[in-house]
């Protein structure tokens, strides 16, 4: 696949407005809040660490690990778990991203994918750890959101890169 | 603004990842510790609640779209199988109007009676419907938000019902939302007793299945498959005489001291919509400090308080 190998360089680094990231956590909680039920339950991406990883990876002097922090504890309340049990795991989710955020700039999308894996591996078992030391037991099947939330970064940062390039193309027509 | 991806360093950009990282790591295991262990943060949780409700408003809008338009689009089928139910429920309604009658004189003999034997009255319980907002959210847990909260006069301990039996109890109260645990939760637990015989026990949610679990029932206890659990009222919290939950297995075996039983909820848990919270019993008397008492002690308390 040709896409695979479009390279975020970053010497073409686009501007981003706040109002844009903002709004892409709104819908990345929307998108968490649907009723998800059973199957589609275990199966759902987190779309929050998605965008927050996101943003960590290109924006990390804006994005970075107080504000994941901050997100995790507004995901803790939206999704009923205990304080600080999100906010825990997007700590160590923002702390992958921008501490390699260089690196996974250098990569192509195939590349990135696979340590973006690591860094959703890592989230999710601190949750798990977190559930697991609170109430003794882990569900594994919960680990199949980690899957699915890496499949969907490749056609997320295509998504993204496309929406910025629009935003930048038009400012220049204007 | 000067873009942030070169590789060198002009100016202070404050502490650095790994100090960040600590940092809100140890915040975030000291917000666990207090919320797991103390439970002071409720406050702070319905104020950020309140913020993110038009958020979970409109996730919840897609579907509730979905299921009007499947009730619009009814096909021809779809059309007989609502004349045959609606036949049947009227059948039912029936047969039941008829009970209703027999219930109504039944309630004024019983009240006549106890008012004889001077017993204090079984209180009416008030009830409220609700919606479920939200279905669970999390793998993890068996939990629904229902949209009345706190300005519906929601309190937390409230028993959840719906028209068949137990469904959860009210676990966290937000202004315009309130969480329900699910009996299906793991340890969840509901004192019952069973109809046929009056044996008291208490039914545990398995967290993992949608099915309930006797636990500490000794090997020679009388119960059998189809046996109704229904609530004994024992605790104050759960009313007497709601259905809870049917026996479907038993494993009975010598090596172990208790035996294994397995039910399924009588209620449609993970099914309606639409569900019922019971407003709060009447205060139990305290409980009596527990301390070195006798067994005879407490019997003569009992006879002296009959």
């Amino acid at each position: 696949m040709s896409y695979l190998n479009v390279k975020a360089k970053p010497e073409i680094q686009r501007p981003v407005s706040n109002i844009f990231i903002v709004l892409s956590m709104v819908v990345a909680l929307f998108l968490n809040g649907l009723p998800w039920e059973g199957v589609w339950l275990m199966l759902r991406p987190d779309f929050v660490a998605l965008v927050l990883l996101y943003w960590c990876m290109h924006k990390p002097w804006r994005i970075g690990i107080g504000l994941s922090w901050a997100m995790g504890i507004l995901a803790d309340v939206a999704d009923a778990s205990l304080f600080g049990q999100h906010a825990l795991a997007y700590t160590f989710l923002a702390f992958g991203g921008v501490v390699l955020h260089r690196r996974l700039q250098m990569f192509d999308l195939r590349q990135q994918t696979i340590q973006v894996f690591g860094i959703f591996a890592l989230t999710y078992a601190m949750y798990a750890l977190v559930h697991w030391q609170v109430n003794g037991y882990v569900v594994w099947l919960y680990f199949l959101g980690c899957l699915t939330s890496t499949a969907l970064w490749a056609p997320l940062s295509i998504m993204f890169q496309a929406m910025r390039q629009k935003r930048v193309d038009r400012e220049h027509h204007s | 603004m000067i873009d942030s991806t070169q590789s060198f360093r002009f100016f202070n950009r404050g502490p650095s990842p790994v100090v960040r990282l600590v940092f809100f790591a140890v915040l975030s295991l000291l917000l666990l510790f207090v919320d797991a262990r103390f439970r002071y943060l409720e406050s702070a949780r319905s104020t950020l609640s309140v913020l993110l409700s038009p958020i979970q408003r409109l996730a919840a809008v897609p579907g509730a779209l979905w299921q009007q338009a499947g009730d619009f689009f009814i096909t021809q089928s779809t059309q007989h199988q609502l004349i045959a139910e609606n036949d049947s429920l009227h059948l039912q309604h029936q047969s039941d109007a008829a009970q209703l009658l027999q219930l109504q004189a039944l309630q004024a003999e019983n009240q006549h009676l106890r008012n004889l034997v001077a017993l204090p009255l079984r209180n009416e319980i008030a009830s409220q419907v609700a919606e479920i907002v939200y279905a669970e959210r999390d793998v993890f847990q068996r939990k629904v938000l229902v949209n009345k909260g706190a300005s519906a006069d929601v309190q937390l301990g409230q028993v959840v019902m719906d028209d068949e039996g137990i469904v959860g109890q009210i676990t966290r109260v937000y202004p315009w939302l309130s969480e329900v645990t699910l009996i299906t939760e793991k340890d969840h637990a509901v004192p019952v007793q069973v109809v046929r015989n009056g044996l008291r026990t208490i039914v545990f949610g398995s967290g993992d299945t949608s099915q309930l679990s006797l636990r500490y029932m000794p090997v020679g206890a009388d119960i059998q498959n189809d046996d109704v659990l229904v609530t004994s009222g024992i605790d104050g919290i759960y009313p007497p005489g709601i259905p809870v939950a049917k026996v479907i297995k038993i494993e009975r075996d010598a090596a172990h001291p208790f035996a294994k039983v397995t039910c399924l909820p009588v209620a449609g848990v993970d099914k309606h919509r639409h569900l019922l919270i019971l407003s709060s019993l009447p205060k139990l008397p305290d409980h009596p400090a527990t301390g070195p008492v006798s067994d005879a002690d407490k019997r003569a308390k009992v006879r002296r308080k009959s």
